[in-house]
């Protein structure tokens, strides 16, 4: 077996592993380090609720190598919420928006959605079904899911606005 | 679900990835985004004993648009193709064909190079490759050589490349100003292969069709140009007659399994209405 020293930089934080050169980036994430955010789904690259954003990108982590991630900086929702506990505008759109059901797409579709807006800052609905067309919600709860999405955007831009 | 045992090696340049790829020969892979290859490694699909990452190797990224060809590095990403204005200037199928490919997450990841190299004739750049007459630039340890893409395909996941080869960049003569355009594909769900889909191009003379190129995805073993089908374009004032002598023309060569996603007869019949379309779409496009 090979192993791979990795360094990753998870929610602002350094993190360190020696890995088989076959851990995926979602077993390392959970297994190794205990960040259960993101969540297994399918494990065939479908259902992005292992959705993590790496160096800005958002990426199936069941579908990236551990070892391929080394020297990256990676979000989790874990990492969304602001420094004093207060949530991310995201957050509080999907719980006032009813944007959840069962929860489990939740933390792939937040991650998703925050890549998403920083790309498309003023989405219409249907640009946003488009951008979130990686992340299956087997509840099918879409439609709260856009109207949350689009929430948090106008929340952003008045906050940007007013800053 | 994990791969099976490999050893992963990360090269830092394209000499180096050359000089590992042919040490290890047909026993190695080269790792560009990994959507293709790493799912099939986690069925046992593949299961090769070395991957190459290309992923720190910064010499084979970048669209470079303003000669007489465009020219891509194999590891540029389609979401890389989606957002270079310049690109979308040149040569806008590039764009459109990158939208239809799976979704945001794996187009962030998913290469121009690992898309047409893999040789799975459900991708979509290895037809638009061939509509657009695209080489593919291929090096080993021992130099470089081009291949048409035309002539890359020669069977299922059978290409004209070797053990120890890499695909490093893809030239695309650029398209004439003005050129009319279309990639249409029939799929069941965002994220699908296609049930069958068709690039086109055309250059008009007035309401005269100077010539066409036309080729079809995922309707035979490997992505198929229809030259006949293009031919009988050329000349034609791209009326009802013209169009259907194309779309048979296109639909007399296709060779589609019957899967999920249909029957033979019906995906050879869709092949024929996105030519269709295509044709319609890039005719009203071209100026």
């Amino acid at each position: 077996m090979q192993t791979t020293k990795v360094s990753l930089t998870v929610n602002g934080k350094e993190m360190e592993a020696d890995v088989d050169s076959r851990t995926l980036l979602i077993h390392l994430l959970r297994e190794h380090w205990n960040i259960t955010g993101p969540h297994i789904g399918c494990e065939t690259t479908h259902c992005g609720a292992c959705t993590v954003d790496m160096d800005g990108k958002s990426v199936k982590s069941c579908t990236v190598l551990a070892a391929q991630a080394d020297g990256a900086s990676v979000l989790t929702v874990e990492g969304l919420a602001n420094a004093d506990g207060s949530l991310h505008p995201l957050q509080q759109a999907f719980m006032d928006n009813h944007g959840l059901q069962c929860g489990f797409c939740t933390p792939g579709m937040l991650i998703r959605a925050y890549r998403f807006l920083q790309e498309n800052p003023n989405p219409t609905d249907e640009e946003i079904r488009w951008g979130i067309s990686g992340n299956l919600c087997r509840c099918t709860g879409y439609q709260n899911i856009v109207k949350a999405i689009s929430a948090a955007a106008a929340q952003m831009n008045v906050k940007e606005a007013a800053e | 679900m994990i791969p099976g045992q490999f050893e992963y090696h990360r090269p830092s340049s394209k000499e180096e990835a050359l000089s590992i790829l042919s040490q290890v020969g047909g026993d190695g892979r080269p790792l560009a985004g990994g959507h293709s290859i790493l799912p099939m490694m986690k069925l046992r699909l593949a299961q090769p004993e070395h991957l190459v990452d290309l992923g720190a190797v910064a010499e084979l990224k970048g669209i470079n648009v303003g000669g007489s060809d465009i020219e891509i590095g194999a590891m540029t990403t389609q979401h890389e193709l989606i957002s270079s204005k310049e690109l979308a200037a040149a040569c806008p199928i590039i764009a459109e064909t990158s939208h239809l490919i799976s979704d945001p997450q794996v187009r962030y990841v998913g290469t121009l190079g690992g898309n047409v190299a893999n040789g799975d004739p459900g991708n979509d750049m290895p037809g638009l490759m061939q509509c657009l007459d695209a080489t593919f630039v291929i090096e080993n340890t021992g130099g470089a050589r081009e291949v048409r893409a035309r002539e890359f395909y020669h069977g299922l996941y059978d290409t004209a490349l070797d053990d120890g080869d890499l695909l490093t960049s893809i030239r695309i003569p650029t398209p004439a100003k003005g050129h009319g355009y279309a990639y249409t594909k029939l799929k069941r769900k965002v994220g699908d292969y296609a049930t069958a889909a068709a690039a086109v191009i055309l250059n008009m003379n007035g309401s005269t069709c100077d010539s066409a190129s036309i080729a079809l995805t995922n309707v035979g073993d490997t992505a198929l140009y229809a030259a006949e089908a293009s031919d009988s374009l050329a000349g034609s004032d791209l009326g009802a007659d013209a169009i259907n002598r194309a779309v048979e023309l296109a639909e007399s060569i296709t060779n589609p399994v019957s899967d999920m996603r249909g029957s033979e007869e019906y995906r050879t019949k869709m092949a024929g209405i996105m030519v269709r379309r295509s044709i319609e779409q890039a005719a009203a496009r071209a100026s």
